[in-house]
C-alpha cells in the first residue's frame, strides 16, 4: 500500500482511498488526471493482462541473467535426451547467446539480443576459444553467413562484414546495407536467414503483444545481399525468431510466437510454411494460433481467411530457432526433420517448452508427427537454461545456444562426451 | 551550477582506487558519490539502498560494456570482473532503503502522479510498493531529480534499457507528466 510522507492524516487517508481505487481499476481516469494516457503503452507485454487476478499478476517475461554462467555451474547433466544422444558444453562465457551462424572455416558466430556483441567461437591450436567479434551493436540478434560474409541484423538495420574469418582478431567494423526498418523495441529484434535464392530473409515483428500493426510491421521481408530490392514476402505475422528452408522443396518454414494473455492454454504457437511468397497472410491480429478468432480483433473475421500453420507447437512455448537436420550422425528418422529450440513459456503458470522439439514432415511438406527430444531446461518450474537456436555442424552434430546461461551445447549421437571418455 | 555538479562527479571518482580488490574496499568509493548508506545527497546521482541486485548487476555490466554511457560510471567499472559486479550488486542491495525528502508536499502533484502511475501501470512491474523485482529497479523514494533524468533518458532513447520496456512505456508520456511521476515516486513508501 502506498503511504504519503509528510502529508496530513486527512490527506493521507484520501490518497489511500484513491490509491485503493486505482489498484482495482487502474485505467479509470480521474478529474485531476492530466490528459488521458493510453491504458498501457503499445509495446507493453502487459496489454491484455486480466485485472485483479493474482496468478496472472505473478507472470512477467523472464529476465535473462546479464552475466554468463561459469562453465562449471552450467547443469548440462540435467538435460535429458533419448538413448544414444549425448549433450556436452561446447562453449560458454557469451552472455545472452542467441542466434548461431557457421563460417566456411569453422567459426561459430553467436548473436545476442540484450547485449551489444557478436561473439565468435574459434578453434585455436586444437582449443576452443570465445572472442568478441563486434561490440557496440544494438540488439544484434540475427546472423547469417554466406561466401565469406557475415550478415548481422540489429534492431533496425542490417550490416555485413566481408571476409569475416580473416578478420577475427582485428575488430572488424560492419558495413550497413539496409536500414529502412521501424525502430520499435517490442519484437524489434530479428532473425536472419539466407535463402537458396541468395537473398536475406528477416522478420519485422508486431510492435506489441496484440494490436493493429502499422503497414511496416508484422511481416517477413527479403532483400538482396547488397541491401537493395526489399520485398515483403508474407504478412499477418506476430513475431518470428527462427526460419529455415526445406532442403528438398526449398520452401521457407518459420516458427511464429502467438499472443499472450488469452489464456493459460491458448493460443498455440505455430510452425508455418510460405507456399505463396508475397501473397500469404498468416492471420495476425485477427486469428490466433491458426484456429481462434482474436477476442478483440477477430470480430467479423474467420481463421479460414488466412494461411493455416502446418502444425501447432504448444501454448506460450516460444519456439525460436529452427533448422532442418541435414546431417547423418543422428539416426535416419531425424534426417530432414525440423529441430526447434522452444525457448519456454513465461505467460503460463506452469512453464512448458524449454526444450528441443522435433517435427517430422511428409514428402509433400505437411507434418507427419512431432515430439520433444531434449528436455530438462525447466526444473521445479524454473529455468536452468533456455534454448534459443539450433544449428547443423558439418560432422552431423548439432549446436544449441542458451541465452539464459550464455552458452552453446553440442549434441552428438553414438559418441561419448569428453566426461564419459 | 553545471560546473558544480561536474566538480562533484570528478571529485568522487578520482578517489576510486583503480586496483581495489574487494567489495569492502570498493564500496566506500561508491558511497562518496552515492551517499552515506547509499542515500545520495548529490543532484542527478541515484540512491542505491535496497536496490534489486539483479538490476544493479545489469547496470554495472552496461556501464562496463559502455552500453550505458556515463563517464564516471564507465570509468568506475572498467576492468571489473563478472564476480566483482555480482558482489557489488549484493552489497548495494543490503544497504538500507532511501528516505523520502522532508518538507511540505504539493497535494495536487501527488494526486496527478498517483493517477499517472495507475494509467501507465508502473506498479505492475515495479510492484505496488515500487520496490521492484529482478531487473526492474526499486524506484520508491529515489531522488526526484534522478527519476526525472532517468525517465527523460528512456524517453529520448539517450539511455538504453537492458530491454526496451521503458522506452516503449515512456513513448506516450509527456515531459510534464514525467515531472509529476517523479515527484510522486520520490515520496512514496
Amino acid at each position: 500500500m502506498i503511504r504519503i510522507i509528510s502529508a496530513g492524516p486527512l490527506l493521507a487517508g484520501t490518497l489511500l482511498l484513491a490509491a485503493a481505487a486505482f489498484a482495482q481499476q487502474p485505467t479509470a481516469p480521474t478529474s485531476s488526471a492530466p490528459a488521458a494516457a493510453p491504458a498501457l503503452p503499445p509495446g507493453s507485454p502487459l496489454i491484455g493482462r486480466p485485472e485483479n487476478n493474482e496468478a496472472a499478476a505473478k507472470l512477467a517475461p523472464v529476465a535473462p541473467p546479464p552475466l554468463a554462467t561459469a562453465a562449471d555451474k552450467i547443469q548440462v547433466d540435467q538435460l535429458k535426451a533419448p538413448k544414444g544422444f549425448n549433450i556436452e558444453l561446447y562453449a560458454s562465457g557469451m552472455p545472452n547467446a542467441r542466434s548461431l551462424a557457421l563460417g566456411d572455416k569453422g567459426t561459430v558466430f553467436v548473436g545476442s539480443r540484450l547485449q551489444d556483441k557478436v561473439y565468435a567461437i574459434v578453434n585455436k591450436n586444437g582449443k576452443r576459444e570465445v572472442k568478441v567479434l563486434v561490440s557496440g551493436l544494438y540488439r544484434p540478434n540475427g546472423l547469417a553467413f554466406k561466401n565469406g560474409t557475415l550478415y548481422i541484423a540489429e534492431l533496425s538495420q542490417i550490416s555485413k562484414i566481408d571476409n569475416v574469418e580473416d578478420k577475427l582478431d582485428s575488430s572488424p567494423k560492419p558495413t550497413v546495407i539496409y536500414s529502412d526498418l521501424p525502430k520499435d523495441e517490442a519484437h524489434g529484434w530479428k532473425f536472419l536467414a539466407i535463402g537458396p535464392d541468395n537473398r536475406l530473409y528477416f522478420n519485422v515483428g508486431a510492435p506489441c503483444n496484440i494490436c493493429m500493426p502499422p503497414p511496416t510491421n508484422a511481416q517477413l521481408r527479403n532483400i538482396a545481399t547488397d541491401g537493395s530490392d526489399a520485398q515483403v514476402i508474407a504478412r499477418g505475422i506476430r513475431q518470428v525468431v527462427g526460419m529455415d528452408f526445406n532442403p528438398a522443396s526449398k520452401v521457407l518454414y518459420f516458427t511464429e510466437n502467438q499472443r499472450d494473455w488469452l489464456s493459460e492454454d491458448e493460443p498455440q504457437d505455430k510452425l508455418n510454411r510460405l507456399l505463396n511468397p508475397g501473397k500469404d497472410n498468416f492471420g495476425f491480429p485477427y486469428c490466433d494460433g491458426g484456429n481462434i478468432e482474436d477476442p478483440q480483433f477477430g470480430w467479423g473475421h474467420s481463421c479460414s481467411e488466412f494461411t493455416k500453420p502446418v502444425t501447432q507447437l504448444g501454448p506460450h512455448t516460444a519456439p525460436l530457432g529452427m533448422r532442418f537436420y541435414t546431417g547423418h550422425m543422428f539416426p535416419a528418422k531425424y534426417h530432414d526433420a525440423i529441430f526447434i529450440a522452444r525457448h519456454g513459456s513465461w505467460n503460463k503458470s506452469n512453464k512448458i517448452g524449454g526444450d528441443i522439439y522435433v517435427v517430422y514432415l511428409n514428402k509433400d511438406g505437411t507434418v507427419k508427427s512431432q515430439e520433444t527430444l531434449i528436455t530438462g531446461f525447466i526444473q521445479n518450474n524454473n529455468y536452468i537454461g533456455r534454448p534459443a537456436d539450433v544449428m547443423n555442424m558439418p560432422d552431423g552434430s548439432m549446436l544449441i545456444s542458451d541465452d539464459f546461461n550464455g552458452a552453446v551445447y553440442r549434441v552428438t549421437y553414438g559418441i561419448k562426451t569428453a566426461a564419459e571418455r | 551550477m553545471r560546473k558544480f555538479f561536474l566538480a562533484i562527479a570528478i571529485g568522487c571518482f578520482t578517489l576510486l582506487p583503480a586496483f581495489a580488490q574487494t567489495v569492502k574496499q570498493r564500496i566506500p568509493a561508491c558511497l562518496d558519490c552515492h551517499g552515506e548508506n547509499g542515500q545520495s545527497q548529490n543532484p542527478d546521482v541515484p540512491s542505491l539502498g535496497a536496490q534489486q541486485p539483479f538490476y544493479v548487476t545489469v547496470q554495472l555490466l552496461m556501464f562496463r560494456e559502455h552500453m550505458r554511457v556515463a563517464d564516471s560510471m564507465n570509468d568506475a567499472t572498467r576492468g571489473l570482473s563478472d564476480d566483482d559486479l555480482r558482489n557489488l550488486a549484493d552489497a548495494v542491495s543490503n544497504l538500507p532503503p532511501p528516505r523520502p525528502p522532508d518538507g511540505p508536499v504539493d497535494e495536487a502533484r501527488i494526486e496527478r502522479g498517483s493517477a499517472l502511475v495507475g494509467q501507465n501501470h508502473c506498479n505492475f512491474c515495479h510492484t505496488p510498493s515500487f520496490t521492484g523485482q529482478q531487473n526492474v529497479p526499486r524506484i520508491a523514494d529515489q531522488r526526484e531529480d534522478y527519476l526525472i533524468k532517468a525517465l527523460r533518458g528512456y524517453k529520448d532513447n539517450s539511455r538504453h534499457g537492458y530491454d526496451g520496456t521503458m522506452a516503449e512505456t515512456l513513448a506516450s508520456v509527456t515531459d510534464e507528466q514525467i515531472l509529476d511521476l517523479a515527484y510522486y515516486i520520490a515520496r512514496v513508501k
